[in-house]
């Protein structure tokens, strides 16, 4: 068996015990490669189907091209799509962009708190209606007890602590100095009330398996990540103003494969054009810890 | 020096994953040797190397290697590793994934979660200090963990001038305790982490010394392989029928954990006994399979249907059988901050399967580090002992020289995992008779051409024996009878069946005056529901105080999954783990209704549409 399909198939058995155990059960979509890669790898593990629904944060200051191509697959892979918002703090410009804060505050707002707010259902969430192509208030408000993430341990240096199921506590918050055994694929899939557990079933995988997967598998993703002709792309995708693309000549999956393989970026961290990153001192504990992806 | 074969073990073509471990007692250097291993392999990030020689400099403190590893801030406050991180690097025949696990006693859960997932270790040891109490529990825990190539990296040896007799007296020590837990003596290497000798190529400093260096040994290592040859087991996960667009496929889901499946080959699912035939293998953007072997992640069809569930290991016929029993004798390491004992109710995980357990016996337990014996009937935190485990239903699994991932478990105490540990062997249990009746009536059962299904899609309701139990002066048979009415009023095939129904005519033959017969007259009111059940009933059945080691009976004939238990009035303690409890205080309609309610909220009974 080779590594790609070795890793393929620890991904799809914790896909598969997590359905399997959590009652309530989401997924996390950015839209980004790494989620779209375990989209593809949830449609494999239930033969076609996605019984999970997908949750999206929407900052309001994504990329647009990132939106547009989310609806576009949730209604041909007839998904369960789901998306909630920090509505208060866009309609008041608790922003970065707004110039009212700070990247990492901003982050807090946009990200985290709307995150946590959504999954708990304390805040309204949103579910595209298939027949209409537009999202409607969910009248579901029950909290998710397991939600899934695509987090990978190589990028960065908390979420190389991480476990495959990993509690969190009642305020989403991630004690990484006390954190549960796991082992023999053994998994936490007990939690008490009023607690949930991230599953992260991509944790074993770099960036280049990513890409070199997308290409063995022929996963549709965003063109973002690909050289226009201005010799740039984008590496990781998060919010406009605080997402810079990295100098490469790379027009499609293959040359990206290539250009990861020659090493260009071997020295440079994939998270470096995230600029929220740098005011946590270089890492993301601050914004993890707190319930951050 | 080492029987490890360094030379023809090149790979071609591919990238091949290594997880390695990293282990030893606090402060012996795990960190720096892998710092130096990903400095001197060129596998560090730009300004990474930089970025932390900025915060030694801050901090006046002298640089370290191990500081790149240890990323969080509060780690390197602290001075030690806390958890298990990875980090990555490569060399021209692999790439590998290095697990730093902690030394420090307190966090041995997270040395277990790192080390299990390696498929190799470096033990580390710090000559100055020489062999300590986690050198010698950490060699233990890798062999309790199944991890068999293991390399000793005896470490500082700048300190101590690089003497090979200080080296030699460390390996020796090192070696007679692994003899003893029967470890095979593997590599030892002297190195620093420090000044960098031996690790990514052999040191001018240490001429005495012509073994591997370490990244030497790392490349000699063989990956896991897959059990091919062993007999086929593959622990279901899930049953999916996901009918959406019109799919009708009923996928049998789970991991081949060893040997391989073809289709049409007859599979028996255990515990349950139940039998049938792979119709197809099924996978998603994947060209079509006739056959599934150890790894895969995968599903199949069946080509006669028959009820299985998540938590049942399928087999193949005609291949050595797992053994099914319901109570162990197993090896057990406890990490729980609460001891393990008697009395109390845990939960134990092996495969997909999940069934509450409770320890009946402490054999004996064996210090991971003196390796002496002692007697306690309990065990404490990072206690080892071989336990006898009572559960409360049947397990299948294998013992650990036919195939380990089957033999491996967990222990759940109050939502953490605990514990873990090895089956070593099936013990004799009460209920070995009748199990073997029930497994040689699944394999000879006989069905018609109607699926459980399609009665199921007909009469709106899953197949389910009722039981409604409580104390003696409650009236339970009224209430079964008002229940079976309502249900039938609303149009379900529904049978209420009352125990004494049994003595007289089924049980004719026996005296229920004779208090064995207890058992005999279980199993038989088993085997009734078992037929009814199949019919596409919901049987309603009264009796008085049901007890767990009567649910455990009848969950002998009748799969667990299709038996709802409902109390009523006064709870009294019979240790049994009831689905509905209804209060003295509902009258007769309300308590009918409440159990109706909960048959549909449980998807029992369907909702009409």
């Amino acid at each position: 068996m080779d590594h790609l399909t070795r890793l393929e198939n620890k991904s799809i058995h914790i896909l598969r015990e997590a359905y399997s155990e959590f009652k309530s059960l989401c997924m996390l979509w950015s839209v980004g490669k790494d989620s779209t890669v375990m989209l593809w790898l949830a449609r494999k593990s239930f033969f076609g189907h996605v019984p999970i629904p997908l949750v999206h944060i929407d900052t309001s200051f994504k990329i647009a091209e990132m939106i547009a191509y989310r609806d576009r697959l949730a209604l041909k892979w007839r998904l369960d799509m789901i998306y909630g918002q920090n509505f208060k703090a866009l309609q008041e410009k608790q922003t970065f962009p707004d110039g009212n804060c700070t990247r990492l505050q901003c982050c807090k707002l946009l990200k985290t708190e709307a995150l946590i707010n959504t999954l708990s259902g304390n805040w309204p969430r949103y579910r595209l209606n298939h027949d209409t192509g537009k999202y409607e208030l969910d009248h579901n408000r029950e909290p998710y007890s397991g939600v899934i993430v695509g987090v990978r341990s190589d990028e960065e240096g908390t979420r190389s602590k991480e476990r495959y199921f990993s509690p969190r506590g009642k305020k989403s918050n991630w004690d990484l100095a006390d954190q549960p055994p796991e082992f023999w694929n053994q998994y936490k899939t007990d939690f008490s009330p009023g607690t949930h557990v991230r599953i992260h079933p991509l944790l074993d995988w770099t960036e280049l398996d990513i890409w070199e997967y997308i290409s063995r598998e022929k996963i549709p993703t965003v063109s973002l990540y690909y050289n226009q002709g201005e010799g740039t792309r984008y590496r990781s995708l998060g919010c406009a103003p605080c997402t810079r693309p990295v100098e490469s000549t790379a027009k499609n999956v293959a040359e990206i494969v290539e250009e990861l393989k020659t090493g260009q970026f071997s020295k440079i961290a994939e998270r470096s054009g995230r600029e929220q990153d740098k005011e946590d001192g270089g890492g993301l504990e601050t914004l993890r810890v707190d319930g951050y992806m | 020096m080492t029987a490890v074969n360094l030379e023809g073990n090149r790979l071609a073509e591919g990238r091949e994953n290594m997880h390695i471990a990293i282990v030893g007692h606090v402060d012996h250097g795990k960190s720096t040797v892998i710092g130096r291993l990903l400095a001197d392999t060129g596998s560090l990030p730009e300004g990474k190397l930089e970025l932390v020689r900025e915060f030694c400099r801050r901090n006046a403190r002298p640089f370290e290697y191990a500081f790149l590893l240890d990323a969080l801030k509060d780690e390197q406050s602290q001075g030690i590793t806390i958890d298990s991180a990875r980090c990555f690097f490569k060399t021209e025949q692999r790439n590998y994934i290095i697990i730093d696990a902690p030394g420090h006693i307190e966090f041995l859960k997270n040395m277990v979660t790192g080390a299990s997932r390696a498929e190799a270790a470096l033990l580390v040891i710090d000559a100055t200090e020489g062999v300590q109490e986690n050198s010698r529990r950490h060699g233990y825990m890798l062999s309790l963990l199944g991890i068999k190539q293991v390399a000793v990296l005896i470490n500082k040896l700048d300190l101590v001038d690089y003497s090979r007799a200080v080296f030699e007296t460390v390996m020796e020590e090192y070696r007679v305790f692994l003899e003893k837990i029967g470890i095979e003596p593997p590599c030892f290497i002297p190195v620093s982490g420090m000044q960098g000798d031996n690790i990514a190529a052999l040191s001018e400093k240490m001429p005495w010394y012509r073994g591997p260096s370490v990244l030497e040994i790392l490349d000699a290592f063989e990956g896991e392989k897959p059990d091919q040859d062993k007999p086929f087991r593959m622990p279901v996960q899930g049953v999916y029928k996901f009918t959406r667009d019109g799919d009708n496929r009923r996928i049998i889901a789970g991991t081949v954990e060893a040997g391989t499946l073809t289709v049409g080959d007859r599979v028996i699912f255990y515990p349950s006994g139940k039998m049938s035939r792979v119709k197809s293998i099924e996978a998603f953007n994947e060209s079509k399979k006739d056959s599934l072997s150890t790894g895969y992640a995968a599903g199949f069809t069946l080509a006669e249907q028959v009820f299985v569930s998540r938590g049942e290991i399928a087999t193949l016929a005609g291949q050595l059988k797992p053994g099914v029993t319901s109570r162990i004798r197993a090896n057990i390491f406890w990490l729980g901050r609460e001891p393990f004992r008697k009395q109390k109710q845990y939960l134990f995980k092996l495969g997909t399967a999940r069934i509450g357990a409770t320890l009946e016996e402490v054999v004996k337990i064996i210090d991971a580090s003196s390796l002496a014996v002692t007697r306690k009937d309990y065990l404490d935190k990072h206690d080892v002992a071989e336990c006898i485990l009572k559960l409360d239903r049947d397990i299948a699994f294998d013992p650990p020289d036919v195939l380990v991932q089957t033999s491996r478990f967990v222990i759940v105490d109050n939502y953490e995992i605990a514990g873990g540990g090895i089956v070593e062997e099936a013990l004799a249990d009460i209920h070995q008779a009748t199990r073997e009746k029930v497994h040689l009536r699944n394999i000879k059962w006989e069905k018609g051409c109607v699926e459980e299904e399609e009665r199921a899609e007909r009469y709106n309701q899953k197949p389910t024996l009722v039981l409604v139990t409580g104390k003696k002066e409650i009236n339970r048979k009224q209430v079964a009878k008002a229940l079976e009415k309502k249900l039938f009023e609303e149009g379900k095939p529904v049978y209420f069946f009352s125990m004494g129904n049994l003595l007289y005519g089924i049980d004719a033959d026996i005296k229920a005056s004779v208090k064995n017969d207890k058992k005999e007259h279980f199993r038989r009111l088993a085997e009734v529901a078992n037929i009814m059940l199949d019919a596409g009933l919901i049987l309603i059945v009264s009796v008085i105080e049901l007890t767990r080691e009567d649910v455990r009976q009848l969950g002998l004939g009748v799969n667990h999954e299709k038996i709802a238990t409902v109390w009523l009035g006064e709870e009294v303690n019979t240790a049994v783990d009831i689905d509905l409890h209804i209060p003295e205080t509902f009258s007769q309609d309300k308590t009918v209704a409440t159990i109706k309610e909960y048959l549909q909220k449980k998807g029992i009974i369907f909702k009409p549409w």
